[in-house]
């Protein structure tokens, strides 16, 4: 039997959060997590709440906080996750919770709305597409993947202080996926709105981002691109 | 309840929905999407392999009359030749649109487009061997496309109702179409939302399936809200089922893999597709590929311990092309197979993949139905793309690639259709408060409910009946106890209980309405696939396994009133080239 303790929210029965215990049955196989919270609204108790959608690690919507590490319920086998028998489900760090697992996002959202994430590029389009070289597009790997699950902007102690001034990896990631384009054009501007104390200088290298990345991209190291940009752009 | 007004709403936040959205908002038209989900998380996102269409970057000389040539064939010969004609043509123009918009393509050495080789493609009318068509992303084009929607709709300022479940269709005293009756699923709150143009976008209905490669999400809202509100539904028997989805966890291998020059093999280690389809071997069509393998494990030359897999052999291509061009599938096959493509084959399986069928549309988005002496009539207010319409596009068999182009460019059409019918001016007659209730109805009755059974045996109940009855090979006997079946559970969906009863998020409630959209769906193809009494397409019966042109040459039109099962003309006139005849489909 698996014991599996998760955090329950409802707002409108609930005065505080509070854990609950499952000892739930997987005769033995290393199922997904999300396969476990399945198995719980199915047969255990119907009101649990979570998000999910595409159960294979593209869409985003199960990040949750697994025995103390934020990732995709989804794509987590119980095998990587629990010691013992017992797993502790809760929601993601940081955000408000709305109910159980489910969390506020806004704030999250609203951080990669402001970096623009969209091409920036007002000289006419060509009748084809815009030609761009294979070394060209390679700077985008490791930076357009994202799925914006949140799991790593929630386990970023910088973004949890200051959720609505610093940008966060998740957010600067996009911001450098859009710098790194050579079909954008709008470099300069971006950079111009990115120079501030709180946007991304309170980033400050911990890399809980990379550790917790789903699909194993390194905010980190998008980020030290952007402060480069900055700072060179500074003298 | 609340009233919020707009000039367009799209129900659905995937790529068609978005596609469409994009395009009114730039009009500058008071625009809203609703979508069950955040846009990025809709199931457009677990699109792979790429978007196909005649850009003629890979050749040169491509030629969008090749695709649709291939596409005709491909739908054996039930695609409506006037709509396949508008997509193959258009397309280059949405797909460069999308460029130009920041997605992330991948590129060849001259810096255009990549485009790999897809399943029933070919050069020059059949004539010159296997085209590479399908514009790529590595194989995380569905990913890549979504978001660089949702980016471009973020500039555009189009108003999102995020987390807002579409419960029923609002029709005003004529039957047109004037909103939805919409529940906010953080707080609970149910709003009628009033439009002038409502856009169906709702994507698929894998779910209905045991085994699907398909998100939860894809529970046939659309379908759902269509059936009950007198629209009919075309081509319901037609389902794709994807050769390679992972045996046992049904995520999607993408037909790309073949495309860069893997194949399948049985459990002697032989490459049957070459048995099967000697020119194509293992990219032939989809639906031709998926009976060879069921083929190949009913006769015992299946694989693993229960003879009920193949294999898809890539270690061939080496670990340069595959962490460079299949990177997803690489982390996919690792993650839910335990196998590393590098070293070793993928077991597979056909798996529900795509419904042909849907709401039957026109090339603007138009949702149709037929009047009474059985002419095609637009129903005002009601418009449909992506997988959910049927325009059609796929007939009775889609090819790898063609559903992204479908999304783009039936997306952007309903767009451009709508913003030129609200210039011109649209006047509705107001829905009464009688017409609201009446939408309302279905979620007022299960609030009220006490009593009945739970939401997910029922569930389960339904995707068994559907995978065992309806599934790759079908007969009619079989078939008709599975109706029979569903008919002992119609009701038992219609009383399904609420696990839950209260405001905040309540996803027991959104199970509980779309388990009731999952049901409709099912029913539809469970009905006319009974009726299609010839095999054609994905449509494969074992006791009628000829296709029948002289009776079903035609699409079929389900009608949930009365459960009945019509038939409608296939168009058969292309505005700028000759008309495709009927053949013998082989590859």
């Amino acid at each position: 039997m698996l014991q599996v303790s998760l955090y329950r929210y409802n707002p409108e029965t609930d005065e505080a959060p509070f854990m609950q215990d499952f000892a739930v049955d997987t005769s033995g196989r290393d199922l997904m997590v999300l396969d476990v919270l399945e198995l719980i609204k199915a047969e255990y108790d119907g009101s649990v709440t979570y998000r999910r959608s595409c159960r294979e690690g593209v869409c985003g919507s199960d990040g949750l906080n697994m025995n103390g590490k934020n990732g995709l319920a989804c794509v987590t086998p119980l095998s990587e996750t629990v010691k013992g028998d017992k797993l502790v489900i809760r929601p993601l760090p940081g955000l408000p919770v709305i109910r159980d697992l489910v969390v506020d996002m806004s704030l999250f959202y609203a951080q990669y709305e402001k970096v623009q994430p969209y091409l920036q590029n007002p000289s006419p389009a060509p009748a084809i597409e815009r030609l761009q070289s294979p070394e060209e597009r390679a700077q985008l790997d490791g930076l357009y993947e994202c799925i914006l699950c949140a799991c790593c902007s929630t386990s970023c102690p910088s973004f949890w202080w200051n959720p609505d001034r610093f940008i966060g990896p998740a957010g600067l990631l996009q911001a450098y996926r859009f710098l790194a384009d050579s079909r954008d054009t709008a470099t300069e501007e971006r950079l111009s709105k990115l120079d501030d104390p709180f946007s991304v200088f309170r980033c400050h290298g911990i890399q809980n981002c990379v550790n917790v990345c789903p699909k194993g991209l390194n905010p980190t190291k998008a980020i030290g691109h952007i402060r480069t940009m900055l700072l060179s752009r500074a003298t | 309840m609340r009233t919020i007004s707009f000039d367009g709403v799209i129900v659905g936040g995937g790529g068609a929905g978005m596609r469409a959205a994009l395009q009114l908002a730039q009009s500058g038209y008071k625009t809203a999407v609703i979508s069950k989900v955040f846009p990025t998380r809709s199931h457009t996102v677990s699109a792979q392999g790429g978007i196909t269409c005649a850009i003629a970057s890979a050749d040169p000389q491509d030629d969008w009359r090749w695709h649709m040539y291939d596409t005709v064939k491909g739908s054996d010969y039930i695609g409506d030749q006037d709509a396949i004609e508008y997509m193959c043509s258009v397309g280059p123009e949405a797909i460069f649109e999308l460029e130009h918009m920041g997605l992330p393509f991948s590129r060849t050495e001259e810096g255009r487009i990549y485009q790999r080789p897809f399943g029933g493609q070919s050069k020059n009318f059949g004539e010159g061997g296997q085209a590479a068509r399908t514009c790529a992303a590595a194989d995380r084009t569905g990913h890549a496309l979504l978001h660089t929607l949702y980016q471009n709709n973020i500039k555009n300022e189009t108003v999102f109702f995020n987390e807002w479940f579409a419960v029923d269709l609002v029709k005003n005293q004529d039957g047109a179409v004037v909103g939805v009756i919409a529940i906010c699923i953080e707080t609970g709150e149910t709003v009628y939302v009033k439009s002038k143009a409502t856009v169906f976008a709702t994507g698929g209905a894998g779910r209905i399936y045991a085994s699907t490669t398909n998100a939860h999400i894809n529970t046939g809202d659309g379908m759902g809200m269509a059936l009950r509100a007198g629209v009919p539904a075309q081509d319901m028997e037609m389902w794709q089922f994807h050769p390679t989805g992972i045996y046992g966890a049904g995520t999607l291998v993408t037909e790309g893999c073949r495309g860069e020059g893997g194949y399948l093999v049985n459990n002697d280690g032989e490459r049957f597709m070459e048995r099967y389809a000697p020119n194509a071997k293992d990219l032939a069509g989809r639906d031709v590929v998926a009976r060879s393998m069921v083929l190949e494990i009913l006769e015992g030359r299946g694989c693993g311990p229960n003879g009920d897999h193949v294999k898809l052999k890539l270690d061939h291509l080496g670990e340069d092309v595959l962490e460079s061009r299949l990177p997803g599938i690489c982390e996919l096959s690792r993650t839910f197979a335990h196998v590393d493509p590098v070293k070793e084959p993928i077991p597979v399986v056909p798996t529900c993949h795509y419904m042909m069928g849907g709401i039957p549309t026109n090339v603007h988005g138009q949702a149709l139905t037929v009047d009474a002496s059985g002419n095609d009539a637009v129903i005002p207010g009601l418009y449909a793309c992506g997988e959910v319409a049927c325009v059609s596009v796929h007939g009775a068999n889609r090819l790898g690639g063609n559903s992204l182009l479908d999304l783009v460019v039936f997306g952007r059409a309903s767009g451009l259709f709508i913003e030129k019918s609200l210039r011109e001016g649209i006047e509705l007659r107001d829905a009464s408060q009688t017409d609201i209730d009446a939408a309302g109805s279905r979620l007022e009755a299960l609030n009220a409910r006490e009593s009945g059974e739970q939401v997910a045996p029922l569930r389960q109940e339904l995707q068994e009946i559907m995978q065992n009855h309806f599934g790759v090979f079908r007969t009619g006997e079989f078939m008709r106890e599975g109706i029979a079946k569903l008919e002992n559970l119609r009701e038992r969906v219609e009383n399904v209980a609420l696990a839950d009863r209260s405001n905040a998020f309540n996803t027991s409630r959104i199970e509980c309405l779309e388990l009731q959209n999952l049901f409709e769906t099912a029913e539809a193809t469970a009905i006319v696939a009974e009726a299609r009494d010839e095999s054609r397409g994905a449509h494969a019966r074992e006791d009628f396994t000829e296709r029948d042109d002289e009776n079903w040459l035609c699409h079929s039109l389900y009608h949930g009133e009365g459960k009945k099962v019509s038939k409608r003309s296939v168009n058969f006139t292309p505005q700028t080239v000759e008309t495709f005849q009927p053949m013998a489909r082989s590859y």
